[in-house]
């Protein structure tokens, strides 16, 4: 492709099989009569949908409509927990957790005779007046997608599908209207914030690598390298649509003035890594990377690395020392990476969802990108849905939405009738949010105000069966592990921090204890040397704000309301309920319940390891746990 | 590491062929080290001291170096995996849904510790870090096939699939 107007005839051509998927383009003509769409990502994928494809493919070859049903595999729709998900156009009928038995059904009464199987449709799209569309759906109703605007979409193997919806125009468009410092002034007034988790304003990390352009080699990377336990955004972007990280890439190249990016992925993502080699080959062939882009004399290249499991790599300078091939140890900075980075060059590092919303922004103006979000923070932000939610999946609201809303109303609120108890946001960094600030508008500011951070934007739901000691002593348990070792405060203290959860959590805990916790928490965040030590005692800070109570109860009482804590537990049997079946005796790995046939047992608490076999066995609900 | 459950090195000439090739091909790119082991973990499914000493003396880098690297990230093995890999998620949503009791469920069925090999090189096992399947929470890993939704009670019905 050499000039802009190939990459557009190549668009009117595709964009009418593309805009037949979108529910807002009603106009958009296909070749095919319908469209099936496959989520082909991790949730699905695991949850059987390769077989599924293979299922499908051969039904509509047996039943002779391969030439009018158009199947496409596409990265993640974001409700996993429904996976393997199928989504025919027109129409978006939503088929959930389908099962290779129902392609024949699908196929011969839907795709050949049009007519919906309405008992194999996520449920709640079925209404008395019929099948009703995804988009008015609790779970997306109240979303607005920009970085995942492709994902579930588009097919992200194949570069024509994202041509298609406008893709590499905003290259193009940078390329031949915009000077460099004009890219680097819309991205200023748009407001967006870096979405890896600290949220520094991306044009000004851009502004301050700018200069001396072509005179220096510079670089631009992204970090792929998701390591907060729970959240799955970027490695849904890159499964689901890994073109628009290149074109951004490519866009903060000619902005910056460097012609060489690398994007630094986890080795743990194997099909987000497949996608990405495919794309950037594709991206080649077709001249969207390489020399002379567009005729315009710009050139670009990207490289992938693969992180190899170290979470420190998140932080800037770290994931550049491992690209340079060393042990992943963050340094000090000043200097900062736009004055000297990788290889010692000026670089600039952006997450792969800061990159994800740049070509649009560039497409539709600042103004448009800045119009939506609260007074500091801009656009919109995905979420990755878990824990104990009902709908877990990934979301992206504008930014002021509150936490009730993604909990109760998107997130479809906890299942089994339990209590809510907290959300955990910006993982081993971040803290733990109860409900008292439920209707807080989730924003940068807002949420470090409560203790918490954005983080990168895993949001994991507890409820009343959590303890939140436990929780804490689980993060710092990531963070003793993940610490490099460079800084004595992160090295040392988050272990020492890990020693006294864990006497707390044996119920050897005393209120001192508790005291000590704290005071080293303010020291390791005062004094480490990078982001991770720094946050490392969010998690405790955080619970020890709202959930004192708890740390209290596991020192003065002895207690684990949550049931959590294995050492604070007694096991005993209700006399009542028990018939003396023998059950539980016989499997009870210690021999701690004693007990003759049809006569209530007994369990000694000094021999008891309690590991609950016994409660798992009982068909009677005799045995208690306290 | 010499109380781990463990099984001696059998490298073969041709897998030290190959893994010479790799390095010929990336020797001169800029930070090459950390892709030349990933292909070697891949031709060997771990990194003992043999196969670093001889990344170190055919890179000329020093042993030390590749030692600090092999030894930093968590995804080099320095010790090798069983025939099937058994990788319980313990990232916040599968913990939060009690994969904890279910890492503990195996270490007890099969005999070893995280990390540790059974003498029959026939399982290892792990606890990882998010396999972003958060959807099918908890969810452990038998090589690259995902078992997702899962209680304490299915683990022995898994572990006989692969026996």
């Amino acid at each position: 492709m050499k000039s802009l107007e190939e990459l557009k005839l190549l668009r009117e051509r595709l964009e009418g099989e593309v805009g037949f998927r979108l529910e807002e383009n009603e106009t958009a003509v296909s070749t095919y009569k319908a469209h099936v769409l496959l989520c082909g990502g991790t949730g699905c994928h695991s949850s059987g949908a390769t077989k599924l494809a293979e299922a499908l493919d051969k039904e509509l070859a047996a039943q002779g409509l391969t030439k009018e049903i158009l199947v496409v595999k596409t990265g993640c729709h974001g409700l996993c927990a429904l996976g393997p998900i199928m989504i025919v156009h027109p129409g978006a009928v939503f088929y959930s957790m389908v099962k290779v038995e129902d392609i024949p059904e699908i196929v011969t009464k839907h795709l050949k005779g049009g007519e919906i199987v309405s008992h194999l449709v996520y449920q709640e799209t079925v209404t008395p007046e019929g099948v009703k569309p995804l988009k008015d759906t609790d779970f997306y109703n109240k979303q607005y997608r920009v970085a995942l605007r492709n994902c579930g979409i588009i097919d992200p193997e194949n570069i024509e599908e994202y041509i298609g919806t406008g893709g590499y125009a905003a290259l193009g468009k940078t390329l031949t209207e915009f000077t460099p410092d004009e890219v680097i002034q819309t991205i200023l007034d748009s407001g967006i914030r870096g979405r890896g988790g600290a949220g520094f304003p991306t044009g000004l990390k851009w502004r301050f690598a700018s200069g001396n352009r072509g005179g220096v080699q510079k670089y631009v990377c992204c970090n792929a390298d998701e390591g907060d336990p729970g959240a799955f955004m970027d490695r849904s972007v890159l499964e689901g649509d890994p073109h628009v990280v290149l074109e951004a890439m490519a866009i903060a190249g000619y902005a910056i003035g460097s012609n060489q990016g690398y994007i630094y992925v986890r080795a743990e993502y194997p099909i987000a890594v497949q996608r990405l080699e495919i794309a950037i080959a594709q991206a080649r062939e077709n001249g969207l990377l390489g020399k002379d882009i567009f005729g315009s004399g710009f050139d670009f290249d990207i490289d992938l690395r693969l992180g190899a499991g170290a979470f420190v790599c998140g932080e800037e300078t770290a994931l550049m020392t491992s690209i340079e091939g060393n042990r992943g140890e963050p340094r000090t900075r000043p200097p900062f990476p736009a004055i000297k980075g990788l290889f010692e060059k000026p670089t600039i590092l952006n997450n792969v969802e800061t990159y994800a919303s740049i070509p649009r922004i560039i497409l539709n103006g600042a103004e448009w990108f800045s119009s939506m979000g609260t007074e500091k923070s801009k656009g919109t932000k995905v979420f990755a849905l878990g824990g104990k939610i009902k709908n877990i999946g990934l979301v992206e609201v504008p930014m002021g939405t509150t936490l009730r809303t993604i909990v109760e109303e998107i997130g479809g609120g906890i299942p089994n009738g339990k209590k809510f108890k907290a959300a955990q946001t910006g993982g081993p960094s971040g803290g733990c949010i109860p409900a008292e600030h439920l209707d807080v508008p989730i924003d940068y500011d807002n949420l470090i105000a409560i203790g918490s951070m954005m983080g990168s934007g895993g949001l994991i739901v507890m409820d009343e069966d959590n303890c939140m000691v436990d929780i804490a002593k689980f993060f710092l348990e990531f963070t003793v592990d993940e610490s490099c070792g460079k800084c004595t405060p992160c090295r040392i203290g988050t272990k020492r921090m890990y020693e006294i959860l864990d006497k707390i959590t044996k119920g050897n805990g005393t209120l001192e204890d508790i005291d000590k916790l704290e005071e080293l928490a303010y020291y390791i965040k005062e004094s480490a040397l990078c982001g991770l030590g720094q946050t490392a005692p969010n998690p405790v800070l955080s619970t020890l704000r709202y959930f004192r109570h708890e740390y209290e109860a596991h020192v003065l009482e002895g207690k684990c309301e949550a049931k959590v804590c294995k050492d604070l537990l007694q096991f005993t049997i209700d006399e009542s309920k028990c018939i003396g079946c023998t059950a539980c005796a016989r499997n009870c790995p210690v021999n701690a319940i004693s007990g003759t046939v049809k006569q209530p047992h007994t369990i000694d608490n000094d021999k008891c390891i309690k590991c609950g076999a016994c409660i798992e066995k009982c068909r009677f609900g005799a045995i208690e746990r306290r | 590491m010499d109380t781990k459950k463990t099984i001696p090195f059998s490298g073969t000439k041709e897998q030290e062929e190959q893994l010479k090739a790799a390095i010929d091909e990336r020797k001169a790119e800029k930070g090459a080290l950390m892709p030349i082991l990933q292909k070697a973990q891949e031709i060997y499914g771990y990194l003992p001291i043999e196969v670093q000493t001889l990344i170190s003396d055919y890179m000329e880098i020093p042993m030390e170096k590749i030692y600090g690297v092999a030894t930093f990230y968590s995804q080099f093995n320095l010790s090798p995996k069983g025939k099937y890999r058994v990788s319980v998620c313990l990232g916040t949503a599968c913990y939060v849904k009690g994969s904890g009791d279910i890492y503990e469920k195996l270490q007890t069925l099969l005999g070893i510790k995280g990390g540790e090999c059974t003498p029959d090189g026939k399982f290892s096992l792990d606890a990882c870090r998010c396999v972003g399947a958060c959807g099918l929470a908890p969810v452990v890993m038998v090589n690259d096939d995902v078992h997702g939704k899962l209680t304490v009670d299915d683990v022995e019905r898994i572990i006989a699939q692969y026996q």
